[in-house]
């Protein structure tokens, strides 16, 4: 636990030593801030609910981009086989970093709730729903940032884990768009497989257990296979 | 702390990088590994530190084997792996404090050993700057300063000194020495004057077989082969063949010949048999020639040579 806090901490002070943090929060913020003010005072409807639907597809390209350089940074410097030779164990490297990930997500996630403040002055609003969206977007960034690791541990180059990873998430966000296409009795397995059919699920307001146990186990699944990947560097 | 090495092999596919090497290293030793690029040692490195695992064979570092027990291992070990790679974005107090809580320093100790490391490490000038600003002497001191952090019983250093202008060699090296004397520190380098310098002993290692080990100066002995003297004498009125004729005459030497002539000199070449010291002998035929001796040495066989000659194929 206490090499996890080490690793968290380091890795959360490089994201907001370099540019990298103020960048991406800064760029989710206009895009989300666009999407909130224009159905505000252009339909004058008081909700979230553009906001909540257009944040999964910012995560497509957001959550790659801020964990490609986990890995493939401390691959390519080299500083890999120095943290790989310290007494502690890979996993612990693994969490430590996969947890500075979700927290600088939360962080931009925390301030879009400006808008959730401003919006109390304006109206009603849906608590329930909102409180939902919110875990459901940080569950499915969980599993999104989960692949993005794991893409970085598997290759040296940063635009390599970025393409990686973007795929890999892509493919998981579409499943949900096309299951009209396909047979049934595939459908049903493929949108359990969906991260947005979860997604959807809660931000309904609706936290069924079913839904957490696919972000968590999809979370530990990518984060053991991150750890397997550290380990092949044994295997030749 | 020992260091036990026993019949270790690493294949990368089908090419053996360390095949079949045995070795030991006692505590307190400084153990340089000498070879070309390539030979093994980084991989040999690599296997004790835990990085990677040996397709054959087991190391014990103080009886604890690396891979059953990697952890306590690697909290034995302080490592500079090669090319000293560092965070370039982090500042050096910030870097060591990093690695010293990766190391289990306990907290109340970390600040005094980021002090002590600053010190003997002599980056007191640079300690708030980025690693990133540093010049590259002064990276491969806070490399030396991270490895160190947890006062480890066993140092191993990667090329510790590649890179370096022959100013900042020097200075690493009397680091090295000064750290070496209460540690176990094996290094690794492909510069001869620097085994040469500082190990007690050296383990020459060539396409991933030891190929020579033992003190620099016994494997000089040991490997020590013919003589080679060159002799210089004033230019007179004696016959050049005459001289060359008298000098071959003189006992132990195998083979002698007119090296270059200039006005006032001539310069032979000659060699001596193995194990032998001639040079008394040379003088007096001189002497007794009523010529002058301008001046005579005698090469002996270098480590760099006994390198060449092992690793050269």
């Amino acid at each position: 636990m206490k090499n996890i806090l080490t690793i968290f901490r380091k890795e959360l002070r490089s994201y907001f030593n370099s540019p990298v943090a103020y960048i991406v929060i800064v760029v989710f913020l206009i895009i989300t801030g666009w999407f909130f003010t224009s159905n505000l005072f252009i339909s004058g409807v008081v909700t979230m609910r553009n906001v909540f639907d257009i944040i999964p597809f910012i995560f497509l390209f957001f959550i790659p981009a801020i964990s490609m350089r986990t890995f493939s940074e401390e691959k390519k410097s080299g500083t890999i086989e120095l943290l790989l030779t310290k007494p502690i164990s890979d996993m612990d490297i693994v969490v430590g970093k996969f947890l500075a990930t979700l927290t600088l997500t939360a962080i931009a996630l925390a301030l879009t709730l400006i808008y959730v403040i401003s919006l109390t002055f304006l109206g009603p609003i849906d608590t329930g729903s909102i409180i939902g969206a919110y875990i459901g977007l940080l569950l499915m960034s969980g599993i999104y940032i989960g692949i993005g690791i794991f893409a970085s541990s598997l290759t040296e180059n940063q635009v390599v884990a970025f393409i990686i990873s973007f795929l890999i998430v892509f493919g998981l966000f579409l499943l949900n768009k096309v299951l009209i296409f396909l047979p049934p009795e595939f459908a049903s397995v493929l949108e359990y497989i969906s991260v947005d059919y979860h997604f959807s699920n809660i931000a309904r307001g609706v936290i069924d257990s079913r839904d957490i146990i696919y972000y968590l186990s999809g979370i530990t699944i990518f984060l053991l296979l991150t750890r397997t990947s550290l380990e092949s560097r044994r295997w030749s | 702390m020992s260091i036990k090495v026993e019949n270790l092999s690493k294949y990368y596919g089908q090419q053996a990088a360390v095949n079949n090497i045995s070795f030991e290293i006692n505590t307190g030793e400084i153990v340089g590994f000498l070879g070309p690029n390539g030979a093994g040692k980084s991989t040999t490195m690599k296997m004790i530190t835990t990085y990677l695992t040996p397709n054959k064979g087991k190391i014990l570092v103080n009886n604890v084997d690396t891979e059953t027990n990697s952890m306590e291992v690697r909290r034995k070990i302080g490592y500079l792996p090669e090319q000293n790679p560092l965070y370039l974005d982090m500042n050096v107090i910030d870097y060591l404090e990093y690695a010293a809580e990766l190391e289990s320093v306990p907290k109340a100790d970390i600040s005094k050993a980021i002090k002590k490391m600053v010190e003997v490490c002599g980056l007191g000038e640079v300690q708030h700057k980025d690693i990133g600003e540093l010049s590259k002497g002064f990276r491969q001191r806070v490399g030396l300063a991270q490895a160190m952090i947890h006062d480890p019983e066993v140092l191993i250093l990667d090329e510790p000194t590649s890179g370096l202008d022959p100013n900042q060699i020097i200075e690493i090296r009397n680091l090295i020495k000064k750290l070496g004397k209460e540690k176990t520190l094996v290094l690794s380098t492909h510069i001869m004057q620097e085994v040469e310098a500082t190990c007690d002993r050296v383990l020459i290692i060539n396409k991933g077989e030891i190929v020579a080990d033992g003190s620099p100066d016994t494997l000089q002995s040991k490997f020590k082969g013919q003589l080679d003297i060159t002799l210089i004498l004033k230019k007179d009125s004696t016959d050049k063949a005459l001289i060359l004729k008298a000098v071959s005459s003189i006992k132990n030497i195998d083979k002698a010949r007119i090296l270059k002539e200039d006005e006032n000199s001539i310069h032979f070449s000659l060699t001596g048999l193995k194990g032998t010291d001639v040079r008394e002998d040379i003088f007096k035929k001189i002497v007794s020639m009523n010529m002058v001796l301008l001046g005579m040495h005698q090469e002996e066989t270098s480590l760099e040579d006994i390198f060449r000659q092992l690793t050269n194929n």
